[in-house]
């Protein structure tokens, strides 16, 4: 189900926040943020964000094409490592 | 008769027969004949040249169909691969995208079972 169009996308207050002063002053740091759920707006692009996958932050950095999808989507919190192949022999 | 190229849909209703184009279900192919003012039920076969080129007509102007839609598909999945999304990942593995349980079924997407071969002698 998509999120009504009358509200606007949904990004994390703080966030906002933080990239706002950063835009603002120019300066490109990391920003580590939980907020897996925020979705990536335009001005977003060029920063890196330090997403958290519930154990560590993975570095996104936020290219054109990624406008429009959560934060979340590039953080993946499984990590399938494959199967072991020891008992065919 | 020839449609958009490659396909030859005859002797099915008009509303039928379009589907066989890749990119036209049922509800665009109705939309179409509407707008072209054919019936419903009239073969393709029993077209006139004028109702035929005019149901072309609006295929080729307000429709993406065939190669063309292929390609804007297989070009959407590629740009959720390149930007490295959890969409984009389930793709490049082969599994399910929109979070659907893989324990089992699925098969779908992963194709045929592989047995893992001798698992119970081996452990014995």
């Amino acid at each position: 189900m998509t999120r009504s169009l009358k509200k606007g996308p949904y990004i994390d207050f703080r966030l906002r926040k933080k990239l706002d002063i950063m835009n603002e002053s120019g300066n490109k740091k990391v920003i580590k943020t939980w907020s897996r759920r925020s979705m990536i707006s335009p001005d977003f692009v060029g920063h890196t964000f330090a997403v958290h996958n519930g154990k560590k932050f993975i570095p996104v950095f936020i290219t054109e094409n990624m406008v429009g999808h959560k934060l979340g989507e590039f953080s993946p919190t499984r990590n399938f490592k494959s199967h072991s192949s020891k008992k065919i022999k | 008769m020839r449609i958009a190229g490659i396909d030859i849909p005859d002797n099915k209703r008009g509303e039928v027969a379009l589907t066989y184009i890749f990119g036209i279900g049922t509800s665009s192919s109705k939309k179409i004949l509407k707008s072209a003012g054919i019936d419903f039920d009239k073969k393709i076969g029993n077209w006139t040249d004028d109702e035929s080129n005019l149901v072309r007509k609006l295929i080729s102007d307000e429709y993406t169909i065939e190669g063309d839609l292929k390609s804007e598909v297989q070009l959407s999945i590629k740009r959720l691969m390149d930007i490295g999304s959890y969409r984009g990942l389930r793709h490049r593995k082969g599994l399910p995208v929109r979070g659907q349980k893989t324990k089992n079924n699925s098969r779908t997407r992963k194709g045929k079972r592989k047995t893992v071969a001798n698992k119970k002698k081996l452990t014995k």
